[in-house]
């Protein structure tokens, strides 16, 4: 009796799952298809606002570490009384996640790289913005004043930031010397003991790699692979796997590991060298010979932010020549603006060569900024990897 | 009986588990005392700076609001919701009766990830924005089911006879409920409260699917792990934490005899 | 008067009693009232979502813009079966999840058979309690006291160096995952296993040595069978847990410690790739289900 009771009610249960689903599938969201850029993005047509108002009171941002520091964020709320409130994500796709997480209307800007930039506004998630209410803006250089990760037919679809290296960081006790090339991180002698960052876009770190050294494979540019040097890039990566003791997910991550002598070697951003010789880890970094790839960053300004005000005060308070100063110096990247040489100079002698804030527009063609590998080639033809195939990729090579 | 080198050789290895339970525990409560940032055995002195330096930062004073307020929320309504529930499935038999109680396991015989995921999928769906109700809904969904728990075991041990007894004495329904069926359920209501206090307080696998810009103490505590830089702070709350969740739960086995609060898996 | 006294006494309360007699005239009423707010939670809420991530486990997500393609397909499933890195994966976490149930049971029995069978009733109620203490120390406390332990320079090498053997390698191990979850399921193992001893007669025991049984031969073939289905209720605990778990992973594993549970945070939070998480998030389920029939088969359920 109380058996076929319950045999009935597990036939009901199932009736109801099933008009259930019947229900989700008939109503639900709408379909989208494609992403080719050839398509306007979504938020082309919404005009930003001609003046900016009295600060919200909050500003919730997505940043990479070290971007929010307390050196100059408290500075900026004092100022204006929008309370910093950050999230910090460790790669472009943790960014790309989270101002779509739910329904898109929790975050304000993202500091988003190039390769996240173009997925942002072609997903319409990221609105133009007036770039005249930012009173630097005229000081930028010409290159990032609309490059075209962040500006689309003349829109401006965020504010340039600042940008830099992905640099090689190593433990100066096993390395008295600068490693010259990055094959000491594909080197067997360092099983166990290498360190890279867990995000698809190391790929191209490989391809980069491979463009000196295996030439015959003719990669022109790591982002535009064919399927032949996507494969052999895939295949260095598999080769290193054994070597790796972490894939670090956020930059404390790799800081931890050097700290407690875990890794010897790994890839870096110049944030995690200037935190470690602040807490006298004998550590230090380069670029090899080989080059290196780098990101360009923007903020973004979210479609449906929820404090738009406080938000261009943000833009407008980082772009300063004071604050790009001691931003870069702090993480160890270059700023926009031109005039923050100068600033750069009086804190730090010397920095402004360091970190190139003073170059001709000609070297930023030789870094290979991080973009979106999608699948049209330069030659025209579709045959390049798109990166839902890197993503897959990259799984199957940490597994 | 077992032979002495028997018994002796059980009391040691109770002893040596016991040590492997505590020993870490307690050591997270010595860290927060440790002068140094550098986490490192052994500590080289003791200091309470860190506890001034944690009450200071605005974050976790945040963090520990919503934390709090989430907790009350969650617990007020999973009690409503849980006791009701618990009522129904006792005393009335229906159709379904099976299946509806197989309903009320799921939160917690499913691991917690597919109901963070599952949730952040239907509140997407449903364009609702993630905010402080949505951490809400999540954590009422399971702690129902520790209410319920406890509600329904008290119920099952109560004797009907009581409330027959006083229903020929002539009170009405009403008046059985309030003077003879809650008195005899209260210490487990206020048990099963307990318990879905500190299962909110430290959840952090739904919570992070269903929290939005907000961090909750636990999603605090994960993300400056992983940052790295403020690792004494995270000791102190830590700790702090620690003494939340087990205070009401050593509360809540006083109150039901311990039974309540081992029948309900704790990892969330 | 008379008229009056020939009325039927109206019993006092009013409202209240007309109310009660609806309840009784319609019993099904009560339950029905008190268990529709609970149920239409579970089932509007609750339910619903389950239903949602198993129907969107049928979609895919456009690569580009990550938005959810409702076009029915069995990709997801079939990238699951197909990689081998999948394979990988749900190995690695079925595997550990069955080394760290044994090595829970291993380490509980002895413990829960002095509880239930040599310590004293004073003692038993102590070391119950003692036992449910860290498991409400709140989770993310005891694996962070891990990782403060395995650390280069944290308690264990401390305590290794300090007794002249060598520092041991263990952080960011498979190995420093299995202590961490052998650690943090223990309590539910005893738990179980000690309710299951306790409920074998001393009568047992004592029939066995009538018959001519020495004491570790009665444990053997008469305490050990009965006790059985008290482990294989913990394991469903340890067993479940460790499957569906990430967070141990991500902060005490290294490279090479990717779980299901991991693959399914990261397509969720990093790729946004929801119905490739909702596929494999079906594995786990359908492993536990099989490993609940089985769990029945075997008596578990009663001593739960």
């Amino acid at each position: 009796m109380r058996s076929m009771a319950s045999l009935a009610a597990w036939r009901r249960l199932g009736l109801f799952a099933a008009a259930a689903l019947f229900v989700a599938t008939a109503c639900g969201s709408t379909t989208t298809t494609g992403g080719s850029t050839a398509q306007q993005p979504p938020t082309a047509n919404t005009k930003p606002p001609t003046t900016v108002g009295p600060g919200e009171g909050q500003l919730n941002l997505i940043a990479w570490e070290g971007y929010t520091d307390k050196s100059w964020v408290d500075q900026f709320t004092a100022t204006t009384g929008c309370k910093v409130n950050a999230k910090y994500a460790g790669s472009s796709d943790e960014m790309v996640s989270l101002m779509k997480g739910g329904g898109g209307g929790q975050w304000d800007m993202v500091s988003a790289s190039g390769d996240a930039d173009l997925r942002l506004i072609y997903g319409g998630d990221v609105k133009p913005m007036n770039t005249a209410l930012i009173s630097d803006f005229n000081n930028f250089q010409t290159f990032f004043k609309a490059p075209g990760y962040n500006t689309i037919n003349g829109v401006h679809y965020g504010i340039s930031l600042q940008w830099g290296p992905n640099t090689l960081l190593y433990s100066t006790k096993k390395f008295p010397n600068a490693p010259t090339s990055w094959s000491v991180i594909y080197d067997p002698a360092n099983k166990g003991l290498v360190t890279v960052p867990d995000n698809p876009i190391q790929i191209a770190d490989a391809a980069l790699y491979l463009m000196k050294t295996q030439s015959s494979l003719g990669i022109k540019d790591p982002y535009e692979l064919t399927q032949k040097q996507f494969d052999a890039s895939v295949a260095l990566l598999k080769q290193q796997r054994p070597l790796i003791k972490k894939y670090w997910g956020t930059a404390g991550d790799e800081i931890t590991l050097f700290q407690n002598g875990d890794v010897v070697v790994g890839a870096a951003w110049p944030y995690q060298t200037i935190q470690l010789k602040a807490a006298n880890a004998p550590v230090a970094d380069t670029i090899p010979s080989e080059g290196a790839t780098g990101w360009g960053d923007t903020w973004m300004l979210a479609t449906n932010a929820p404090h738009p005000n406080c938000a261009y005060l943000w833009t407008a308070y980082v772009s300063t020549p004071k604050v790009q100063a001691e931003q870069a110096l702090f993480f160890g990247e270059t700023p926009v603006n031109t005039k923050a040489c100068a600033e750069m100079e009086t804190l730090q002698a010397g920095s402004c060569a360091q970190y190139h804030a003073d170059a001709p527009g000609s070297y930023f063609n030789t870094i290979k900024f991080w973009k979106t590998p999608i699948a049209t080639c330069p030659d025209g033809s579709n045959s390049c990897i798109p990166y839902a195939q890197w993503q897959t990729a990259w799984t199957s090579i940490t597994a | 009986m077992e032979g002495i080198w028997t018994k002796l050789a059980l009391r040691i290895w109770a002893g040596l588990i016991l040590l492997f339970l505590f020993i870490p525990i307690l050591l997270i409560f010595f860290y927060a005392f440790n002068t140094s940032n550098i986490e490192s055995w052994p500590i080289p002195g003791l200091t309470l700076k860190w506890f001034t330096a944690t009450w200071n930062d605005p974050e976790i004073r945040t963090a520990l609001g919503l934390s709090l307020q989430a907790g009350l929320v969650a617990t007020a309504l999973s009690l409503a919701l849980g006791s009701c529930a618990a009522f129904a499935i006792h005393r009335m038999t229906f159709f379904g009766k099976d299946a509806v109680s197989l309903l009320f396991v799921l939160p917690l015989a499913l691991p917690g990830i597919i109901t963070g995921i599952a949730l952040n999928a239907f509140f997407s769906f449903g364009g609702v924005p993630l905010s402080f109700w949505t951490i809400v809904v999540g954590h009422t969904t399971f702690c129902i089911v520790v209410v319920y728990n406890n509600v329904l075991a008290r119920l099952r041990r109560t004797q009907g006879s009581l409330v027959e007894a006083a229903m020929d004495l002539g009170a009405n329904g009403f008046q059985t409920f309030r003077d003879v069926t809650l008195p005899l359920i209260s210490t487990s209501v206020v048990a099963g409260a307990m318990l879905a206090f500190a299962l909110s307080f430290d959840e952090v696998i739904v919570t992070t699917f269903t929290a939005g810009a907000q961090n909750t103490l636990p999603i605090w505590i994960f993300g400056a792990i992983r940052l790295g830089q403020r690792l004494p702070e995270v000791n102190v709350v830590v700790s702090f934490v620690i003494l939340v969740t087990i205070v009401p739960v050593v509360i809540a086995a006083r109150l039901t005899g311990g039974g309540g609060a081992a029948r309900v898996p704790a990892a969330r | 008067m008379a008229v009056e006294t020939l009325r039927r006494p109206r019993p006092k309360g009013g409202g209240a009693v007309a109310i009660q007699s609806l309840l009784w005239r319609w019993p099904w009423l009560r339950p029905a009232l008190l268990l529709t707010p609970p149920l239409a939670w579970f089932v509007l809420i609750y339910l619903t979502s389950l239903v949602l991530l198993l129907v969107t486990a049928f979609w895919t997500i456009d690569t580009f813009t990550t938005q959810i393609v409702q076009v029915w397909n069995l990709d997801n499933f079939r990238l699951i079966l197909n990689d081998p890195a999948y394979r990988l994966i749900i190995g690695r976490t079925v595997g550990l999840a069955a080394l760290v149930t044994v090595t829970d049971a291993v380490l509980a029995f002895p413990f829960a058979y002095f509880m239930a069978r040599v310590a004293s009733r004073r003692t038993q109620t102590i070391l119950f309690a003692a036992v449910l203490l860290p498991l409400w120390a709140s989770y993310l406390a005891r694996v962070y006291a891990w990782i403060l332990i395995l650390n280069h320079s944290g308690l264990l090498n401390w305590s290794l160096q300090s007794i002249g053997l060598p520092a041991a390698n263990i952080g960011y191990t498979i190995s420093a995952m299995w202590i961490v979850f052998t650690y943090i399921w223990l309590p539910f193992m005893i738990i179980p296993t000690y309710a299951a001893l306790e409920r074998v007669p001393e009568s047992l025991l004592e029939a066995a040595a009538d018959l001519g049984a020495p004491r570790w031969r009665a444990v053997l073939d008469v305490v050990l069978p009965l006790a059985i289905p008290g482990v294989i209720a913990g394991s469903i605990f340890t067993f479940s847990l460790t499957l569906g778990d990430y967070i141990t992973p991500i902060l005490v594993g290294g490279a090479g410690s990717t779980f299901i549970g991991n693959v399914v945070y990261s397509s969720v939070g990093i790729a946004n790739n929801v119905p490739f998480a909702a596929a494999l998030a079906t594995v786990p389920v359908a492993i536990m289900a099989v490993y609940l029939l089985i769990a029945r088969r075997l008596g578990a359920f009663e001593a739960l």
